[in-house]
């Protein structure tokens, strides 16, 4: 199936629902990594919106993204709580590991508040990470 | 044969819990997983006949089963973390199956609605204020005051909305609330349909917590035809925290900009769609049930103290020895929470601070410990009860950066909408900056020479902190939803209490 086919299709799932935008990006950024400027398009055309009015929306929301970055990531609760249980301690340790093979990315709670440092990795989280757990971690992203 | 009951909350999950249960199984016992029983710190917690154990690694698998182990905690139910709560929100916490409709009707399931059905919208909506039930998302609004608005609006088409997008930093019961009993969560929204007239809900869930997602995707899907004619969708947000905001909710679910709206008009006249609408919080709907039960409302609004009734899923966090969910009356002081329950810092250490109610909370300094966890009492402080966060920081966190913090948090996740919190959060952080280098100086003045209102001799570093507080004023009367309007509650709590660690003394 070509990208443009792919892209319908996405698009064709959620057209009949209230309020389609946000779970079509969804789908776009999960298949294609990105929600670039021809899905945009695309998209703006099947919902009768400017291409404007869609950019304004990926734009505005930190899950999604006009490139495709194909490094693993690693997210990193610098909230609060994990402040708290030291977790600003790790970032340097942690980004020298990430190097530019992995990319790091801060994310403001994962809820597991108590148990802190906490990080994320596609579906997958982690909790009570001090320097050596968290840096195993990268390496094995 | 022996059952083997191990959590598949995300925190349990995040410890290993997954890889335990599954080493259990290898070795040839039944595993069932379960809700969280919410003493995290001991997560993860196996439970072997009522009796717990942790928190369990792989290791302990061999030993637990034999009667060996050194993690034995005793019966579960009796400990005094759990024995000491008042549990009604979080009733079934740990002992049922979070996907199994059998073990929800076993506890109480669906008898809200089944008598919601039977009364009628008048009557379930003065049961509700009967309760005395208020929101529990952080505003504390009355919530049967919100519903009769909806129900005595007229319109072809009303909206139940859970705003389950509310991840403040140290509060987790939404997320444990949905992964461990989700069927609450729908049920609380039935009912609010049935009183209000709506046959639709949306569950609007952050995207930074999968496990919930997934969970209420399933639990939808299994409870479908116990809760028809009424509907329940779930969607994800997309990280962007002022989403927890109502307004700003409204429009992500309509596929726009999470920017907010002005009030009014009030959602609950025109929200979702331009139609009326409830948006409730995750655990004022899941308190529903329970009030709408017989006798409930009665029960609810005979626990907790003046006009904060029933209880409060409090979340111990942070910098905390036992650290969890702790759901008891309101009533309760921050000396029992974070010494007798909490057992102190995790570190050891002195405490220095606890911030309650998320990251726009306002730090409470240890002379402050004995007042009561009330609406009211909270907000004489100058603080706020929130979504009941306890993030508890040990001597060694420096308040002048958690304050700068809170400003920089708030200027990266401004919607724009309103000039006070886009640019007051940021000039907050150049604010915070110059106070801790000593004020601004002659020369930083000499350079921008273009700027008439620039003051003509540098500001010293008490006139930068006055100068602060007038900023927080403005954000704080001058934004419209609370994420400007809330900022200044950490940090002026922080300047109040710890000015020395502005002035770098």
């Amino acid at each position: 199936m070509s990208r443009e086919q792919r892209l319908s299709e996405i698009i064709a799932d959620h057209q009949g629902r209230e309020g389609p935008l946000l779970p079509i990006l969804h789908d776009v950024q999960e298949e294609f990594g990105c929600v670039d400027e021809e899905a945009e398009r695309a998209i703006a055309l099947a919902l009768n919106l400017s291409r404007a009015d869609v950019h304004g929306v990926v734009s505005f929301y930190h899950d999604f993204h006009t490139k495709a970055d194909s490094r693993p990531v690693v997210q990193i609760c610098r909230a609060e709580s994990c402040k708290a249980r030291g977790v600003e301690a790790l970032i340097e340790g942690a980004v020298k590991t990430a190097g530019e093979r992995v990319k790091l990315a801060d994310v403001y709670c994962l809820g597991l508040c108590s148990s802190g440092p906490n990080a994320r990795v596609g579906d997958k989280l982690h909790a009570r990470l001090d320097g050596a757990a968290l840096n195993k971690l990268i390496e094995n992203a | 044969m022996t059952i083997i009951r191990i959590s598949d909350d995300a925190l349990a999950r995040a410890c290993g819990a997954d890889e335990v249960a599954a080493a259990f199984a290898k070795a040839g016992a039944t595993v069932e997983r379960t809700s969280s029983w919410g003493m995290q710190w001991l997560e993860p917690l196996v439970e072997v006949d009522g009796k717990g154990f942790g928190p369990a690694t792989v290791d302990d698998v061999a030993a637990i089963l034999d009667g060996s182990s050194d993690k034995a905690i005793g019966v579960i139910a009796e400990h005094p973390f759990i024995a000491s709560q008042q549990r009604l929100t979080f009733a079934r916490a740990g002992k049922s199956r979070p996907l199994s409709l059998e073990d929800y009707e076993q506890h109480d399931g669906w008898v809200g609605l089944k008598r919601a059905r039977q009364i009628g919208s008048e009557q379930i909506i003065a049961e509700m204020l009967h309760s005395g039930l208020r929101g529990r998302g952080g505003a504390g609004f009355p919530a049967a005051i919100k519903w009769k608005t909806v129900a005595g609006a007229v319109a072809d088409q009303k909206y139940i909305v859970c705003n389950a997008d509310e991840g403040d930093s140290g509060t987790f019961a939404d997320r444990m609330m949905m992964e461990g009993d989700p069927f609450a969560l729908i049920e609380g929204m039935a009912i609010a349909g049935e009183a209000v007239g709506a046959t639709k809900g949306y569950i609007y869930i952050r995207s930074e917590y999968p496990d919930a997602i997934d969970k209420l995707r399933k639990a939808v899907n299994l409870c479908a035809h116990i809760i028809a004619p009424f509907e329940c969708e779930i969607r994800a947000g997309a990280g962007a925290y002022v989403c927890g905001e109502e307004t700003s909710l409204l429009n992500s679910l309509e596929g726009k900009r999470g920017e907010v709206r002005a009030k009014p008009p009030l959602p609950a006249l025109q929200g979702l769609f331009g139609k009326p609408t409830v948006v409730n919080n995750v655990l004022t709907l899941c308190a529903v049930h329970h009030i709408l039960a017989e006798g409930g409302a009665e029960h609810y609004q005979s626990l907790g103290i003046d006009r904060s009734k029933g209880t409060m899923p409090i979340q111990l966090a942070g910098n905390i020895k036992h650290g969890g969910l702790y759901e008891t009356a309101f009533g309760i002081t921050l000396n029992e929470l974070v010494y007798d329950i909490g057992g102190g810092t995790a570190s050891g250490r002195p405490v220095k601070a606890v911030q309650v109610g998320g990251p726009l909370g306002a730090y409470i300094h240890p002379d402050q410990f004995e007042v009561p966890f009330d609406y009211e009492a909270y907000a004489k402080l100058d603080a706020l009860i929130g979504h009941a966060g306890i993030t508890v920081f040990d001597d060694t966190a420096d308040m002048g950066t958690m304050a700068r913090f809170a400003m920089e948090f708030c200027a990266v996740e401004s919607c724009g909408k309103c000039t006070p919190c886009r640019i007051g959060s940021t000039r907050g952080v150049e604010l915070i900056d110059r106070i801790r280098a000593g004020g601004r100086v002659l020369e930083g003045v000499e350079l921008a020479p273009q700027m008439h209102n620039m003051p003509k001799k540098g500001r010293s570093q008490e006139d930068e902190i006055k100068l602060l507080e007038d900023l927080c004023e403005t954000m704080k009367f001058g934004s419209l939803c609370a994420l400007g309007g809330f900022t200044p509650y950490p940090v002026m709590s922080a300047l109040k209490h710890w000015p020395d660690d502005f002035r770098g003394k």
